[in-house]
């Protein structure tokens, strides 16, 4: 019986059925669900790693060893992990090599839009883009075909919106594929330039026939209609078009590099209008357009965030939308904000409090930068906060670093914060660092990361010591505090940041989500004390509001009894419930 | 089999439980041989922040997004989020809301002021607009968590989902130690509809 997968879910599913026996990753959304998802077979083998260059680095290596290897990240995971895959790209594989590229146009949880499929022409690697979670399945069983037919690394390419869509899949069952033989070849795989002027001919060959295949292959069709509109497209967006316009003739490409030109000729030369439907960069339309094939793309559509059958029904069919309801400009925003509970907040609170300049990073606590923490000055990508604060201090001496932090996860410390902490000891930097260790990757869901000693199937392993390896690359000042004791944390920061050495401080305390951390008690506002001054509210936190009739402030139903907004209260008037 | 498509927009706030309602809902269109798509939301959205899961179920379905003003019924989890979203309501939509209110970020903050009157305002433009204490009829279950499972028990009534498919996925979906709670929420949340979406 046919049942409801995600399009990530489909992918690792489609990743077993094919054989494939690794599989690794750094969680990140929309990509986190694929190999937690692989990891869940048996017979397999699947890891968090350290980052994505590093989960590249060991598919490759498993590649090279014969097995058939999964490797799945965001989109901008792939930029980690571009330097072993454009090398990669030119080694080829033994066992097939599938990389999963999760874009997210319209940034649902991202700090850019990049369109990956740029990489597949950068790269020189064939580039799949599946339309539901049935193709996600079955286009990463022929990915792996490709990969080993054609001796290259295959990219499947999903947004956003295929990745965490539940669409009908019927399910296969699996290849058992020998591991495949391992013989040395240094030609091959030692990428000295020698090596790797006479692989770049290999790589430009096979582009060629890959070229030849997609002319044929299942994966691009036509669906003819009306030959008055003709549409080429691909990914999510095709079922945008056939939702509108069920009527026009489509050209579905699956493969989108490299593009079956003598297809889209032909396809192009049969309709009276031609347009290109394709989310983000013009990546198909100036392909097209460069072969002198008049077609419309980027005159209609826009370069930005996520398309949607309206949009295309409105465009190309002068459709409007029905309704006419609407009330939504009375309605104030409702951005994502810390749990209550959160130990961030206790962070954030404090930086704000003392008017310091925050270099920021990725994770939940990038929300610290949002009314009223407004913690925060710059978050760029993961990793960015302590080369950046060590930049800074670079840039405008060390009085201005006395008043200058680096904010970064434990997740994100170990993804790519170590190496500029070496720069900041090497170099000479008086840079304070807070390492917001909140024992586990929560953004994205609460993966396991090398500082948590637990590994992706919750089996205890060797736990990476954070303050240890701080101390080995040469801090000499560290602090360990709690982030919701925020006298202790204020010291600290004064003491540390007026010390012209580097320090770190590591704020220690789990994930507020997490079972294994409950607060006890409860609290509540005394209404003798209250005086309606709001400043309760300063903390952002959905476990205590204000009533305006009343003037004073109530704790909600949410709160989780970290007991950060009594340390603030001027009056003392939010108080335990005694017993 | 009716041939037209049914179209659900769940509405809520990140963590209240739509993704468990719009699956339990999926999983009765599954089960009834429908082709079915729901487009769910995951990462920083989750945090707190406005969240929309769709479904949308007929016999052949291919965008998992609906369209604007082409959803059937919305399910507000709480109060302001019906509003929000009133642009996808088709005309003679129906709207059902949970009488919850969660304050966003910029009211919490002082920074803007959570709406008056929101029910009357969303009545005014839509005139099946039904107004429920979820919450409450969770409490009186046993577990203030089920009050989304009132509102699947409301939302199935207003769609035409058969109670015994709906009581089949509660039972495959709901942890069994929930499974009493939750299907006293369920029944009791059929009863408080009885009108139905054309």
């Amino acid at each position: 019986m046919k049942k409801l997968m995600i399009g990530n879910a489909a992918i690792a599913r489609g990743a077993y059925e094919a054989g494939a026996t690794v599989a690794a990753a750094y969680p990140g959304t929309p990509s986190t669900e694929i190999v937690s998802g692989f990891s869940k077979y048996d017979g397999v083998y699947a890891e968090w790693s350290p980052n994505e260059k590093v989960a590249m680095e060991v598919a490759a290596g498993a590649s090279i060893g014969g097995a058939r290897t999964l490797v799945a990240m965001k989109h901008v995971g792939v930029n980690v992990a571009a330097d072993p895959l454009f090398t990669f790209a030119y080694t080829g594989v033994n066992g097939g090599l599938v990389i999963v590229s999760g874009d997210d146009p319209g940034m649902h949880s991202s700090q850019n839009e990049q369109d990956n499929r740029g990489y597949g022409r950068f790269a020189k690697l064939p580039v799949l883009e599946p339309a539901d979670s049935q193709e996600a399945l079955d286009f990463t069983r022929m990915a792996f075909d490709i990969s080993e037919e054609y001796d290259s690394p295959v990219m499947l390419r999903v947004t956003t919106r295929l990745a965490h869509s539940q669409t009908l899949v019927e399910e296969g069952a699996r290849k058992d594929l020998p591991l495949k033989n391992y013989t040395k070849n240094a030609g091959k795989y030692v990428m000295l330039p020698g090596h790797a002027r006479m692989r770049h001919i290999e790589v430009e060959k096979r582009m060629l026939a890959l070229q030849e295949f997609a002319e044929t292959s299942s994966l691009n069709r036509i669906e003819w209609g009306s030959k008055e509109l003709g549409i080429i497209t691909s990914g999510v967006a095709y079922q945008y078009v056939k939702e509108v316009l069920p009527e026009v003739s489509v050209l579905k490409l699956g493969i989108t590099n490299p593009l079956p030109q003598k297809l889209i000729s032909s396809f192009a030369d049969q309709v009276d209008r031609l347009v290109i439907v394709e989310e983000l960069e013009p990546v198909i339309e100036e392909q097209i357009k460069s072969w002198g094939i008049k077609a419309e793309g980027k005159e209609i559509f826009t370069l930005l965030g996520e398309y949607s059958p309206e949009m295309i029904g409105e465009k190309l069919g002068g459709i409007k939308p029905a309704s006419g309801y609407g009330l939504d400009k009375e309605i104030p925003a409702r951005p994502p904000l810390m749990c209550p509970g959160c130990p961030h907040r206790g962070v954030f609170h404090t930086l704000n409090k003392m008017k310091l300049v925050v270099m920021g990073d990725i994770g939940c606590y990038t929300l610290g930068a949002l009314s009223p923490l407004e913690g925060m000055d710059a978050c760029i990508c993961m990793g960015a906060s302590i080369g950046s604060a060590l930049g800074m201090e670079k840039a405008r001496g060390e009085e201005f670093a006395s008043k200058t932090v680096a904010v970064i996860g434990d997740s994100t410390f170990v993804h790519s914060g170590i190496t500029a902490l070496i720069d900041i000891v090497y170099n000479q930097g008086t840079s304070t660092v807070i390492i917001l260790d909140n024992d586990t990757t929560a953004m994205t869901g609460h993966q396991e990361h090398p500082a948590t000693g637990m590994n992706i199937r919750l089996q205890p392993t060797n736990k990476l010591d954070i303050e240890g390896i701080v101390r080995a690359i040469g801090i000499k000042n560290i602090r360990i505090v709690d982030p919701l004791k925020l006298d202790q944390l204020e010291a600290a920061l004064n003491e540390e940041l007026n010390r012209r050495e580097p320090s770190v401080i590591i704020t220690k305390r789990p994930c507020a989500l997490l079972n294994r951390t409950p607060y006890a008690g409860k609290y509540y506002v005394d209404e003798e004390l209250c005086k309606g001054c709001k400043r309760c509210l300063k903390v952002g936190c959905a476990g205590i509001y204000f009533i305006e009739e009343d003037k004073r402030a109530v704790i909600h139903s949410s709160c989780a009894a970290c007991g950060l907004c009594p340390q603030i209260c001027t009056f003392d008037a939010i108080k335990k419930v005694e017993g | 089999m009716q041939s037209q498509t049914t179209n659900i927009l769940i509405v809520g706030v990140g963590g209240q439980g739509t993704l468990l309602t719009s699956r339990i809902i999926a999983q009765v269109a599954v089960q009834m041989g429908y082709d079915v798509k729901v487009s769910e939301v995951h990462g920083m959205a989750q945090r707190g922040g406005s969240v929309v899961t769709q479904v949308r179920y007929g016999e052949k379905i291919y965008s998992p997004i609906i369209k604007k003003g082409d959803a059937d019924v919305i399910l507000a989890f709480e109060k302001i989020e019906a509003a929000r979203w009133l642009d996808y309501l088709k005309p003679d939509g129906m709207v059902i809301v949970n009488n919850e209110r969660v304050n966003p970020l910029p009211v919490m903050s002082g920074k803007a002021k959570y709406p008056d009157d929101i029910h009357e305002k969303v009545a005014a433009q839509v005139k099946r607009t039904v107004v429920v204490d979820a919450t409450d009829i969770a409490v009186k279950c046993g577990n203030i968590k089920a009050a989304n499972v009132v509102l699947v028990g409301m939302l199935s009534q207003a769609i035409g989902l058969p109670e015994d498919e709906m009581e089949k996925a509660i039972r495959a979906i709901v942890p069994p130690k929930a499974l009493d709670v939750n299907l006293a929420a369920f029944r009791q949340g059929c009863k408080k509809l009885i009108t139905r979406v054309e």
